[in-house]
Order: C-alpha cells, then structure tokens, then sequence
C-alpha cells in the first residue's frame, strides 16, 4: 500500500487556562490518502476546528501541539519551521473557514486575492495569475467571472463568497483541502450545492478534502472516511459504509438517532437526542470522555479503554461490541 | 471613486461657508466692535465715527457679503493694531506655524505608527510596556513643561541646539518634538488599537492560510485596515497643528499665526481675528476632506456611502 499523503498520530492540543490546563484535543490518529474525502463530524467544541488549524499551522501562540507523527507527504509537520509551512500553505495545503462573511479581505479587490494565493507560490506574471483566477471562479460555478475580479468582498453574497474562498483555496491546485464547516454561515439552498461542488472539486483534482460538519446527512453523500469526533478523541473511525450501517461507539449511535436518515427512520418516529453535555476537558481526563452521557455505561469506563480495530473500522469502547447488538434489540 | 470626491468637495465648500458666517457673526456678538476699538474714554461721536468708518453701521450681511468677497480675492482688509494687510501679515507668521506643523505632524506620525504596530504585534511585551509608558508620559505632561525640559537640557546644558527663534533648520528640531509628541500618544494607542482588532480578524488568518509571510500578512492585510481611523485623527491633529500652538511658539520665540491669533484676540484686531478663524477652520476643512479621501483610496466600503 501506499503510504497515506496524510497521517496523524498521537495528536495532542493543550490551551493552557487559568484553572489548569484544557486538553482540548487528546490523542487523534487518523490517516488519508490522495482523492479521498474525510469526514470530521461532532459537535461544537469537539475540537475538530483546532484539529484543522493544527494540521495548517495556524494555531494561536498559547495553544501548544504535540505528536508522535504529523506527516504531510513524508514530510513531518511538528518539526517543519515557520518558512516550510508557509511554502506548504497554500501551495499543496489550502483551508477553506466557515466564515466566508469576514475571511475576505475588504480592502482588496476579489482578483487580487485570488491572484496573490498564485503569485505567493508561483513564479507567474500578474496575467497569468488573472486567467488562473478567471478559470477557478467560472469551475466554482461564479458567472461573469470576469467582472467579479474588480469587485470588493462587500459587493458580494455569503454564497459568492464562500465560492470565492473556495476557488482560492485551489489556486495552487494543493493535494489537500480543509474544509472547516464551509456552508455553515450559509442558507440551506446554497448548503448542497457548495459541497457538492467541492466534492465533485475533490474527485476531479484527485484531492485529499477533510470536511469538518455536524451535518451527517451531507456525510452521507460525501465521505469516503469518517471520522467521529467528542470531547477531543476520534471515538470512532472508518470507512463511511460502516459507521452508518454499523455505528459501534454508542456515541455514533446517538448522533445518527438525532438525524432522519431516508430509508433508515420509520415515519413519524421520534429523532433522538443525546442527554447531557460534554464534559468539562480542563484537567487530566481518564476513561471514556463519553461515560457522562452513555447509556451503557459501567464502572470500567473509568479505567483504560481498549480501541477495538476491524480493518479501517476502529473505536473505543470497553465492549467489544460498543452495546450495539443490545441496543439494537432495545429501539426495536 | 470620483463621484465620491465631488460629493466630499461639493460637502466641504458648504461647510466652509457655513463655518466663515459662524466665525463673521460671532465677532459681532462679542460686543460693539467701535466702542471697543474706540476705547474707554472715547466720547460718543468718536463711536460713532469709527463706526462708520469701518462700516459697522451697515447691516450684518451686508458686511459679511463685503468681508467674504474681498476673502476670496485674498484681501482681508487692513490690521487695526499693525496698520498693514492682513494678508500679507499673516502670510508672513502663517510659513513659520506651516513648517512646524508639518513637521510636528510628520514626527508624530513616523514614531506612533512604527510603535504602534509594534506593540501590537507583541502585546504585553516589553515594547508594549515602553510604547504605553511613553505614550502616557506625553499625554500627562503639559507642553510647556516638557519644552523647557529640552530647553534647559539640550539647549543649555548640551548646548545642541538653538533654544528659540526660527534662524535655520536646527531652530525647528526642538519646536518640532515638543508639538509631535503632543500629538503622537492618541496615534499611536489608537495605531496599536486597530492592528489588535485587525489581527485577530478572519481575513487575516486567510491570508496565513494562503502562505503570506508575517511581514505581508502585517503590512499588506492589517495595517492597511487598522490604519484607517487614524489617517481621522491624523487629519483633525494636522489641522490642529496648522493652527499654530500658542503655547509651543511662546516657549520657542516662534512668531507664528497662533501667537498672532493670541495678539490679535487681546487687543481686539477685528480683521485679523476673523481672517485667522476662516484660515484656521478652511485647514480642518481641508485636511478632513483629504482624510475623507484617503480613507475612501483605503477601504472601499466608504465610497458608496
């Protein structure tokens, strides 16, 4: 096999606070390879936007990283100085924010900031650099592209917006994109179709996209790999087949109860929702992050939690199962 | 972008008009200006003669509708006190108060806004704490304490430079740091203000995002946002300058237009006054218009409001 262009291990974010240290990302793993897409899924202050500026580099000075490894094709992250990242950044990794409303410059046009995302890294002329900008806002689905360029950020929609960043973002053609909930700021009509379009982006380009969402219909449609995130673990991994016909940590199960899945929900049942509220991560935090609000949950969940591996589908539970045959037979 | 302009001038000359008759009429409400350039033992003909010498018997508009046509030709009449054109009078004190203040301002500029950005990009640091302290010192100190202090230290005791009047260049140098530092605190607060608030905007993660190296991210995304309300301030503390210290221009000797304008107030030189007033207040409408524009060139969110 060939060697992943992305692989994580070990990651670990601490902010630290005045009432202790926050470990606000624990330990993720996760490994993707070029073309496919990843899916990073879990709610608000699971830590999967740090998770992503991590991967970037672009954290604040007071967060502190560490990993056993954080390769980028072969080439470890951790130790990368300020000038590697930079020629990565941009060039071969390009991040699209979920706040397409405030992420563009004002003072400069829309062909500006597109042609500086290809002048920083490529040795083109101001022409080139605007034929480029012309070309990826027409792929973005832009009309008039050429017209746009002399607009400002606030002449423009959220929508056009985000499909500014988005052709930004791929201006250098990188091998991996980020996506940190890009449609998040944006209405439900324009949602799908920004996503399908940096799905279709993703194949086409043959890119590695991880999509950070909370949205697991838009999974559904997208993922190759997903990635389930609480509290700051990765409690479950895997090929997207498996986590939504056999979501094993009971986390996952509950996230999937709290959607209608078409096919899946009986019409007229009752969604889910998952009691509680996550856990305060200041401190040293010991055995499952999730036990506070897991149904199943016993005094062995305070002690060490094996991760329970089948091919590419892990998690991390001390059933071997995650209770899901139990529980299947309960919602029955 | 110049339809914006014409709007800002066609804005600025109405507000010059306006400012020109406030100024005009505000003279008269002072008092009557014949018994008061007549004096106290004046008899009650000689008033009256003076009053109508000078015209004052005539309706106001009339007389602000005579004073503003002859002003726009450059004629500002005749100084009650020093018997000669105002003109030419304040032309004259108007070079030496131009040349401080352009000065005073561009020294205030070139140190709070370095400092600034600098205590921006490192808040907390020791340099921030320097800038801060500095800044704090040159708004508590008064102006003519502090000129003293480098009168005494580096004319008299150093024996550097000159301790007053406006000879050559070097007569400036002192003058130039007193009026700078006056205005330099507000920039620079300001200046550091802005970038802390610019700096932690999305767009500038954008563009670390995209590869720009720190000095682009600083200089090219940042300050030019950050630096927008203080080309304001700028503008209003140019105008102020232009105006001339008095204060400043007392300690060094400097017979500029503000130690004109204090002259003329104390001994009642009607003219003078007034022209000083309409010249003073054209600078701030002047300046302020040139900021209007700058800020327009900087953001262009202002042009279409």
């Amino acid at each position: 096999m060939t060697e992943p262009l992305l692989s994580v291990r070990n990651l670990r974010l601490d902010i630290p606070t005045g009432s202790g240290t926050l470990h606000a990302v624990r330990g993720i793993d996760f490994d993707l390879n070029r073309g496919e897409t990843l899916c990073i899924v879990g709610e608000s202050g699971s830590g999967k936007s740090l998770t992503s500026l991590a991967l970037m580099g672009l954290l604040g000075k007071s967060i502190k990283r560490n990993a056993d490894r954080m390769t980028f094709d072969g080439i470890e992250l951790t130790t990368a100085s300020q000038g590697q990242m930079r020629r990565l950044r941009g060039a071969r990794m390009a991040m699209i924010f979920q706040e397409p409303m405030t992420s563009l410059n004002p003072a400069y046009t829309i062909g500006d900031q597109l042609a500086e995302a290809l002048l920083l890294h490529r040795k083109v002329s101001r022409q080139q650099a605007r034929d480029r900008a012309i070309e990826l806002l027409e792929k973005v689905g832009i009309t008039a592209a050429e017209s746009r360029l002399s607009q400002y950020p606030h002449q423009l929609s959220g929508g056009l917006r985000q499909r500014v960043m988005i052709a930004m973002a791929l201006m250098c053609e990188p091998e991996l994109i980020i996506a940190d909930e890009p449609t998040t700021a944006l209405d439900v009509t324009i949602q799908a179709q920004i996503l399908r379009l940096l799905h279709d982006l993703g194949r086409e380009m043959n890119m590695a996209v991880i999509l950070i969402t909370h949205d697991l219909g838009v999974v559904a449609r997208v993922a190759d790999k997903v990635a389930v995130m609480y509290a700051g673990e990765l409690v479950e991994t895997g090929p997207v087949r498996d986590i939504f016909n056999a979501p094993s940590h009971p986390y996952t199960r509950g996230l999937l109860r709290c959607i209608p899945l078409p096919g899946k929900t009986d019409r007229g049942a009752k969604l889910g929702t998952i009691p509680g509220i996550v856990p305060s991560l200041v401190g040293e935090v010991e055995g499952c992050v999730f036990r506070t609000r897991c149904p199943h949950a016993v005094a062995e969940c305070r002690g060490d939690i094996p991760k329970r591996e089948d091919g590419n589908h892990a998690f991390r539970c001390i059933f071997p199962d995650g209770k899901r045959h139990s529980e299947k037979e309960l919602t029955v | 972008m110049l339809q914006f302009i014409l709007k800002r001038l066609g804005l600025a000359i109405l507000v010059a008009f306006t400012v020109s008759f406030i100024s005009f009429s505000l003279l008269f409400l002072s008092g009557d200006p014949a018994a008061a350039l007549a004096g106290e033992t004046a008899s009650g003909e000689d008033v009256e003669a003076l009053r109508r010498l000078y015209g004052f018997d005539r309706p106001m508009l009339v007389q602000y509708g005579d004073w503003l046509f002859s002003a726009l030709q450059g004629d500002f009449g005749e100084s009650y006190y020093f018997r000669l054109p105002v003109a030419s009078l304040i032309a004259d004190r108007l070079s030496v108060t131009m040349i401080l203040g352009v000065c005073g301002i561009t020294f205030a500029l070139l140190t709070a806004v370095p400092l600034g950005v600098v205590a921006a990009i490192r808040p907390n640091s020791i340099i921030d704490r320097i800038a801060l302290f500095i800044s704090v010192a040159g708004q508590a100190m008064p102006s003519f304490w502090f000129g003293l202090i480098l009168i005494v230290v580096f004319a008299i005791q150093l024996g550097w430079l000159p301790p007053s009047g406006t000879a050559t260049w070097r007569h400036f140098i002192l003058p130039t740091i007193v009026l700078g530092y006056y205005a330099m605190p507000a920039i620079m607060r300001l200046t550091r203000a802005g970038m802390l608030d610019v700096l932690s905007s999305d767009y500038i993660r954008t563009a670390r995002a995209k590869g720009a190296n720190e000095t682009r991210v600083m200089f090219r995304h940042a300050l030019r946002n950050a630096i927008i309300p203080v080309v304001s301030l700028a503008a209003v503390q140019m105008g102020f300058m232009l105006g001339g210290s008095i204060v400043v221009e007392s300690i060094f000797a400097l017979h500029g237009a503000g130690y004109l304008a204090w002259e003329s107030i104390a001994r009642n030189d009607l003219p003078t006054v007034q022209a000083l007033i309409l010249i003073f207040s054209m600078f701030y409408i002047v300046f302020t218009f040139l900021a209007d524009v700058l800020n327009a060139w900087l953001d262009p969110r202002m042009r279409t409001s």
